[in-house]
């Protein structure tokens, strides 16, 4: 029983308390209120919508190539021009938005879901698991997220699971580091004692007690590495260490041929990078917002 | 705090220990070695006397244990031995390229200060308004931006706007200069990295200057400097800016720790022979000797830099006392 209320009041912490408004009313709110949110949500729909209907929105296979139409500036036929085998640019670039959202979603929920984990139970059972496991954190820590991605790939090899992983393993360390230092104050919570005092397992109290409380920060901590985790697959990709071709993806795109052609062909080099840091941006906003939104200390403070 | 520091010295040597035996693993885990990359790196038929002869000579046959405990005592004794690929001294490898990486850190560094206090600033004394809004968008912008990409843009735009004026295309150099010898040749080379990488490093800080700003001027005293009739100016200057310095002088100590990571990149893009491209190059050669020592060389610097930021923090405020 006590669970399913506690379910419901880790939803309600994350509803506006007027809820009997209509939809369109709250949402013209929440756009006033969090304009540069909302701007980031849009832009984060937008990329998923286009992902998704890839197939319905281009007019060309991504990886068909033509030696009739290599390096063809933008016009009425390739909108973004097309690349040094003849492929279509922009049908590329939206391709490419799947391997950036899959690699940046997974990596951030399998991570996430992880760090959090490892970082509640570490506040919970404290002591000396706590102790060697923050000194554990700490060395991972101490690789710069890059070098930590670029060593697991030189282990894995390429492909795009072997980047969500190399991503997944520097990110699990970080994201367990905030969450473990809000779970050690709920620690403290009578709650906490009381559902010990019940008998409940430790996995339960875990799971069910703290994990749902330490939400906020867990939630900002993860969207905002949607967006790290698209740069370091474009990054690991523009050096030929992340995704492989043909697979579109945009920071592969960017490598091999956009510098070369840089001065003949500028549409080769500039759109792909206009994806990444759109997309990455559109991320970085919504995270921004919901940090606001979540984050009390910084509600009261603005 | 002479305490403080030697604990905290004395604290470094499990976190680096644990960093070399992680690094040790990890790259052991690695199927082929370099001696088939070096015999047969063209895909051509190796001998197995030579690999067996290679293997010997490099180290490669001794058991797991003896290879790490030689790896640790080479690390503690800052001997490093020779590159597996290029059998010269790692030391020697990394000292030539050492230093251009540290004056593109360096300068990244002082262009993102540059950029990112009085940025930061203004968006805070303007809190709400339109420059607000511009300068957070623009530092947003900047964390999105991958600095590879800005690189190539920048080159993009040499190539565009030189042509234009001048007719023909100028690049910037890429055979390394010291500073010291012919500063003007070296800086037209290393600018450009450090504005690409610098860019990216001043949004974060610009985003910290203004949060830590807004919040010293909710604070009493900046009150009751208004109270008694000071300039704005001065109490900003004064009272308000240096005491909202301190989260910022932390994001830029870490900042540049990651620089040296992050450099990875930028000097693809330039095409700079560097320390980030020697790591790149030592981990597709499968060289264990050069990565372990790079890989050691990061982290003792981050380390270190961290260590640095917490003592810097005790000189700029008082109020902090470590024990």
């Amino acid at each position: 029983m006590a669970t399913v209320s506690e379910g419901r009041l880790a939803v309600a912490m994350f509803e506006e308390p007027a809820a009997l408004k209509p939809w369109h009313v709250k949402l013209r709110e929440t756009a006033r209120k969090q304009p540069v949110g909302v701007a980031g949500a849009i832009i984060v729909v937008l990329m998923v919508l286009m992902a998704i209907f890839a197939g319905v929105v281009t007019p060309y296979d991504p990886l068909l190539n033509s030696y009739e139409y290599m390096l063809a500036p933008p016009d009425g036929n390739f909108i973004f021009g097309t690349d040094m085998l003849g492929r279509d640019v922009y049908s590329r670039i939206v391709y490419g938005a799947r391997t950036a959202l899959f690699v940046g979603f997974a990596s951030a929920a399998v991570g996430g879901f992880f760090g959090l984990i490892l970082g509640v139970s570490s506040a919970y059972f404290g002591g000396l698991f706590d102790l060697i496991f923050q000194r554990i954190m700490d060395v991972f820590m101490a690789f710069p997220l890059v070098i930590m991605a670029l060593a697991v790939v030189s282990i894995l090899g390429t492909g795009t699971e072997n980047v969500i992983l190399a991503i997944i393993v520097p990110f699990v360390p970080r994201c367990a580091r905030v969450v473990r230092s809000s779970a050690l104050q709920i620690r403290e919570i009578p709650y906490i004692d009381a559902a010990k005092a019940c008998g409940f397992g430790h996995a339960r109290i875990i799971l069910r007690h703290m994990a749902p409380n330490v939400m906020a920060p867990f939630l900002i901590m993860v969207t905002a590495f949607v967006g790290q985790a698209i740069l370091t697959e474009a990054s690991l990709s523009y050096l030929g260490l992340g995704v492989q071709e043909p697979t579109p993806a945009w920071g592969l795109m960017l490598q091999g041929g956009a510098e070369e052609f840089a001065e003949s062909a500028p549409w080769v080099a500039v759109f792909p990078g206009l994806a990444i840091t759109l997309a990455v941006f559109g991320f970085n906003l919504f995270g921004d917002a919901l940090r606001d939104v979540l984050d009390p200390r910084l509600r009261s403070s603005q | 705090m002479y305490k403080y520091v030697i604990k905290r010295l004395l604290l470094l040597i499990p976190t680096l220990f644990g960093a070399a035996v992680l690094v040790f693993l990890l790259l052991r885990a690695v199927p082929g070695d370099v001696c088939q990359l070096r015999l047969g790196g063209g895909g051509e038929w190796i001998d197995p006397v030579a690999l067996e002869q290679c293997k010997i000579q490099l180290g490669l046959m001794d058991p797991m244990h003896v290879q790490l405990f030689d790896f640790l005592t080479s690390f503690f004794t800052f001997n490093f031995g020779e590159s597996m690929w290029t059998g010269r001294p790692v030391s020697y490898e990394i000292a030539l390229r050492f230093e251009l990486s540290l004056q593109i850190a360096i300068m990244a560094t002082f262009v993102s200060i540059i950029v990112a206090i009085p940025l930061g600033t203004i968006s805070a004394i303007k809190q709400n308004t339109w420059i607000d809004y511009l300068v957070r968008t623009i530092s947003i912008a900047g964390i999105a931006i991958p600095s590879f990409w800005l690189g190539i843009i920048i080159i993009l735009g040499l190539l565009i706007t030189t042509q234009a004026w001048t007719g023909t295309p100028w690049m910037p150099p890429i055979d390394y200069r010291p500073l010291w010898e012919d500063p003007g040749y070296n800086l037209s080379m290393l600018i450009w990295p450090a504005v690409a990488t610098g860019y990216r490093y001043s949004a974060v800080a610009t985003r910290m200057t203004r949060s830590a700003l807004l919040e010293v001027l909710r604070e009493d005293y900046v009150r009751t400097a208004r109270a008694k009739g000071l300039l704005e100016k001065m109490i900003i200057n004064r009272h308000a800016l240096r005491n909202s310095l301190l989260p910022v002088v932390t994001i830029i100590g870490i900042e540049f720790a990651f620089l040296m990571g992050g450099l990875v990149v930028t000097e693809q893009v330039f095409n700079l022979n560097g320390i980030g491209k020697l790591f790149v190059e030592s981990v597709t050669n499968q060289d264990y000797v050069m990565t372990q020592s790079l890989v050691m060389l990061v982290v003792t610097i981050f380390v270190l830099v961290n260590l640095v930021v917490d003592i810097l923090y005790a000189v700029l405020d008082p109020r902090i006392r470590y024990s």
